[in-house]
């Protein structure tokens, strides 16, 4: 459970201010909003680190490519694919 | 056993074996914490590569299951009230609390939603004001950021409908738990990786000098982990105990300092009962004073009679690596996944379900 996913910054999607920043972030394609209020120094196009919906970390593009085929490989990701989806239930 | 072409880096993972193989002359008890590592090393076949001089034992850090039934009691009781909704991750649904699981509740009737993120928690509250939604908030260190951040963002923005169940425990304090037992049989142990993404190497070196015990900070992938017990069997045997580093690319020895800060702002560090292995002294975070309109406890005043845990279930020998799950009379037969005992056969990173899944070994019992 505390595994984390490395995906890429799509685009900021809401700054409240300067640490309440949420991003688009992409995992292997799956979209996802993630909050970036723990990389303050995070920008477009760099990779993240994600757990349960928060950036924890920058990390290198070339390791969070590899880091991302080794878990999906494992089926690790599925957990972005939650069953409830706040969308559908409310 | 897995062909090694099937490894990210097959090389590596054949030159750390055979250097195992050379530098261990004695028997040696390693434990992994992490949970995330148990399923790793035993889905990667790992295990069955290693020198016979090295057992690998299965640590709590899992934190589906060491939340205790009495707060799985509190979660469910919480689902049943009239106008609640109570949301999870998906993996704390079919552990057992004394009387149903969630997943029971939420058949019966209770709103109870899995969620990938306590931000989406506050979300939902944000889109449904007349009912009260309430996160269940379990998880090591790696966790507690987003579920702190997740009230920080609800008081931010007035949502009063929010509030959070925090069942939040904490890896320093449970290895102290488990080198001080009496029956302590760890030589070494491998800390949990993204656990230290967040709090960073401080709080290991006094357990290390204390217990004379090496601590190496590990990942999670097969090379990770072969790397990871190399150092700390190259410790052993050099008779070293020093806090090490192998996960250097998601781990800075100051951790994440916003995370740490937002952890601080809303937990205060409490006492935490743990399944299996009983109560631990300051191993678990609370929600503080500052935030209590958040603290779900506190909110709906929960009064529940305390759970005892089902003894059938020897979870606690197997997290303290006294056991291995096969030797539990129940492994597989009265316990499986779809009808677990305990907590360790329900969550895919409980030692019990990893064994039960992916060991050659435990197939054959």
């Amino acid at each position: 459970m505390c595994l984390a996913i490395p995906g890429k910054i799509i685009a900021i999607t809401e700054q409240l201010d300067e640490t309440f920043r949420k991003g688009k972030v992409s995992f292997g394609g799956i979209l996802k909003e993630v909050s970036l209020y723990m990389v303050p120094e995070a920008k477009v196009g760099d990779y993240v680190l994600v757990h349960v919906g928060v950036a924890i970390n920058i990390v290198d593009e070339e390791e969070a490519k590899l880091t991302f085929s080794y878990l999906k490989s494992m089926g690790e990701v599925e957990e972005l694919d939650t069953q409830d989806s706040i969308k559908n239930n409310s | 056993m897995k062909f090694l072409s099937e490894y990210r880096d097959p090389e590596l993972v054949k030159e750390y074996i055979q250097e195992l193989h050379r530098i261990t002359t004695k028997n040696w008890t390693l434990m992994e914490i992490c949970g995330g590592q148990t399923h790793s090393l035993v889905k990667n076949g790992i295990l069955d590569m290693l020198p016979e001089k090295i057992t690998m034992v299965h640590g709590p850090g899992c934190p589906v299951c060491v939340t205790s039934v009495s707060v799985i009691d509190e979660a469910v009781w919480l689902a049943e009230q009239p106008n609640h909704i109570l949301c999870s991750f998906g993996d704390m649904l079919r552990v057992p609390g004394s009387k149903k699981s969630l997943l029971e509740a939420k058949a019966a009737g209770a709103d109870v939603r899995i969620l990938y993120s306590p931000l989406e928690a506050v979300e939902l509250a944000k889109q449904n004001p007349t009912k009260e939604v309430i996160f269940f908030a379990v998880g090591f260190e790696t966790t507690a950021p987003a579920n702190a951040l997740s009230v920080v963002h609800a008081a931010q923005q007035s949502i009063l409908n929010y509030s959070i169940l925090a069942s939040h425990v904490l890896v320093p304090p449970a290895m102290e738990a488990i080198l001080s037992d009496e029956a302590n049989i760890i030589d070494a142990f491998l800390a949990a990786g993204h656990v230290c993404t967040i709090m960073g190497l401080e709080e290991y070196y006094p357990v290390a000098a204390k217990y004379k015990i090496p601590i190496v900070v590990t990942g999670f992938e097969p090379v990770d982990l072969l790397q990871g017990i190399l150092m700390a069997v190259n410790q052993l045997e050099k008779e070293e105990y020093k806090v090490e580093n192998q996960y250097s690319r998601a781990v800075l020895r100051e951790g994440n300092k916003m995370a740490k800060d937002t952890i601080q702002k809303v937990f205060s560090i409490s006492d935490r009962i743990w399944r299996g292995i009983g109560s631990i002294p300051q191993s678990g975070f609370e929600v503080n004073e500052r935030y209590k309109l958040y603290n779900a406890r506190l909110k709906f005043h929960i009064d529940i009679p305390f759970a005892e845990e089902n003894k059938e279930c020897i979870s606690g020998d197997i997290m303290k690596g006294l056991k291995k799950p096969k030797q539990c009379p129940n492994f597989g037969s009265k316990c499986k996944p779809e009808h677990p005992l305990g907590a360790p056969m329900v969550s895919s990173e409980g030692a019990c379900a990893a064994y039960y899944h992916y060991s050659s070994d435990a197939i054959a019992q």
